[in-house]
């Protein structure tokens, strides 16, 4: 057992009786002023997930972060890092985090650098360790400043490794960086989560979330519109939809349309989200009265966008895996999203 | 999902504090040129040209000669202007975005503070130990007990300026705070009395001198040597001006770590 200070009571590495998430966030709002960057976000991350926050810019990832990690209080709810509050899990070593800018002394060589953080932890690993396994052991002396940006941010990596955490934040880790500097650092990430080490990254990218995540995390306009695996979240973003205008009770049958994914209602306006539309588009100009027929196809931005904007619209209920679903403004689930299985 | 299992985590003693990290910020300070120059290299040059092999600098002063009398002036010129670019580099760091990053690691706020004047006491005491040690070369004489008692004088006062460093780091959000508190605190130097003797001033002046922050700290650390009775003035100026400075800091500093 562990009690609220996180110190065992029977020896060390005992496990506990339940489960211990390593991130809890219950109800979490936070706002600056008038603007609400985090509007109610309930999250619970359980150990050994390599979690991506995916989301545009100002969709509250940072904000977020900055509160699991301790940087920033909430103004509602509660959050919990491995059932402790965010400064006692940082104090301890068992959360770090590669932030997107800064956090480092130009005057300081890479060598220094490792070796004063690893001062402030009670326990670390050896300080000749990191550097290498974040692949910067052969610029050890050269000063922080004169380091690019893919380097100061592998020095950023080695600095959060130090000591050993369970928990790992990365914040838009390869903003800035080119493609290559980019593989580099995420195969220097990989190699680590192979691990076992929990992970939470953010990320625009939704190549990155794919790539590297086994779970992504929509965010946008401060709340979580999607939670589901890469190929859930990708079902969302992929394929086209079909819109037609169609009246009477047609509407009724639509929920055998081969190869839709979802349906929703407007009026006489139907919208199908297909990963095949041309069979939608085939079946509705053969077996329905459809007319004014439109395909567009979706993006990212676009999920965003259905997954946000109408609340009252509900997709048709079908069988949905259980994590992926979309949330109304009040952050209960509202309607499922449905995700076919095995789109990729 | 793996069985959940946290090992034991320690916290650092002492909130952080550890002497790697004070010696990591004295090489830090040392690296920068411009630090050097201001606290170990001008004092040393101001005394050298206006203290000693001048025509009054073999007069008397006290039970010294005058420059002795001018070097205590530089020693405490240069420790103050030491200790606030010290305080100072908070400035830096947070513009750096250092103080973030501080604050993902167990470095508790105030271990920081510690470290940060331990370092200013350091610079401080190098700066007088240059100026003394310029002094004794150049023919500069005291007894030996105004040496030391000057010295501590000047050493325990300069510290004040390290709050008044911290307070103007942590107040002005510049990389280069030093630009601006350097002719600052040459004023500041000049209305104390410890470039020239206040009496060539003006009595407007000459009031006003004497509520300005070197100008107690002059009085009190020249006393020894003038065998002048202890000031009452000179030390609520002291008192006041370090409360002033030090609540500052505090004021700030509190709103630094409360951000975001």
């Amino acid at each position: 057992m562990i009690n609220r200070h996180g110190q065992p009571t029977n020896g060390p590495n005992s496990a506990q009786d339940h489960v211990l998430p390593s991130i809890r966030l219950r109800g979490v709002q936070k706002n600056f002023g008038p603007v609400r960057a985090v509007r109610g976000i309930d999250l619970t991350v359980d150990a050994g997930d390599v979690v991506a926050f995916l989301g545009p810019n100002g969709a509250g990832k940072t904000t977020t972060i900055d509160m699991i990690l301790g940087l920033a209080r909430p103004n509602a709810g509660n959050v919990e890092v491995y059932g402790m509050p965010p400064a006692d899990a940082v104090s301890r070593g068992l959360v770090t985090a590669v932030m997107q800018t800064g956090g480092l002394l130009r005057d300081l060589t890479v060598a220094e650098t490792v070796r004063l953080v690893s001062t402030l932890f009670a326990d670390t690993r050896p300080i000749d360790e990191v550097p290498s396994r974040a692949g910067i052991a052969d610029i050890a002396n050269r000063r922080v400043g004169k380091c690019s940006g893919g380097q100061q941010q592998r020095l950023r990596f080695a600095l959060a490794l130090l000591p050993d955490p369970e928990l790992l934040i990365l914040d838009e880790p390869t903003t800035g960086m080119d493609v290559e500097g980019r593989r580099e650092f995420w195969s220097a990430i990989r190699e680590d989560t192979e691990r076992g080490r929990t992970v939470l990254f953010a990320t625009h990218y939704l190549e990155e979330a794919d790539a590297y995540a086994d779970r992504i995390v929509l965010l946008s306009r401060g709340r979580i519109v999607a939670d589901g695996t890469a190929a859930q979240v990708k079902a969302l973003a992929a394929g086209r939809t079909v819109r037609a205008t169609l009246t009477g009770p047609e509407t009724a049958s639509l929920r055998t349309v081969p190869g839709a994914d979802s349906i929703e209602v407007r009026g006489d306006t139907i919208l199908v989200h297909a990963t095949d539309s041309d069979d939608v588009a085939r079946y509705l100009l053969n077996h329905t009265a459809a007319r004014d027929l439109e395909i567009t196809a979706r993006n990212l931005e676009d999920a965003f966008l259905a997954l946000t904007a109408d609340e009252a619209a509900n997709a048709d209920a079908s069988t949905s895996p259980a994590r992926c679903s979309q949330r109304d403004p009040s952050g209960q689930t509202a309607s499922t999203v449905t995700v076919g299985e095995g789109k990729r | 999902m793996t069985t959940m299992i946290v090992p034991v985590r320690r916290i650092p003693p002492l909130g952080g504090f550890n002497l790697t990290f004070l010696a990591l910020e004295i090489r830090r300070l040392l690296r920068n040129s411009r630090t050097v120059i201001f606290t170990l290299v001008l004092p040393v040059v101001f005394f050298l040209i206006f203290g000693a092999h001048q025509s009054y600098s073999s007069e008397r002063a006290g039970s010294g000669n005058v420059e002795a009398f001018i070097m205590i002036s530089m020693a405490v010129y240069g420790a103050m202007l030491g200790t606030t670019a010290t305080g100072a580099m908070v400035s830096v760091e947070r513009a750096q975005g250092w103080s973030r990053q501080l604050r993902l690691t167990p470095l508790k706020p105030v271990a920081y503070i510690v470290i940060k004047v331990l370092t200013a006491t350091l610079v401080g005491l190098a700066s007088i130990a240059a100026v003394y040690l310029a002094g004794a070369i150049t023919g500069a004489h005291m007894p030996v007990s105004v040496w030391v008692e000057t010295a501590l004088i000047a050493w325990i006062g300069s510290l004040v300026f390290a709050a008044f460093g911290l307070f103007m780091g942590y107040l002005l959000p510049s990389e280069n705070v030093m630009q601006i508190l350097g002719p600052v605190l040459a004023l500041l130097a000049f209305l104390g009395g410890l470039f020239i003797p206040l009496d060539v001033l003006g009595e407007p002046f000459r009031t006003l001198a004497r509520f300005t922050p070197m100008y107690g700290l002059n009085q009190l650390v020249h006393a020894p040597l003038m065998h002048d009775a202890l000031s009452f003035g000179a030390v609520i100026n002291v008192v006041l001006w370090a409360a002033v400075f030090i609540a500052g800091a505090a004021w700030r500093f509190r709103r630094d770590t409360a951000r975001v």
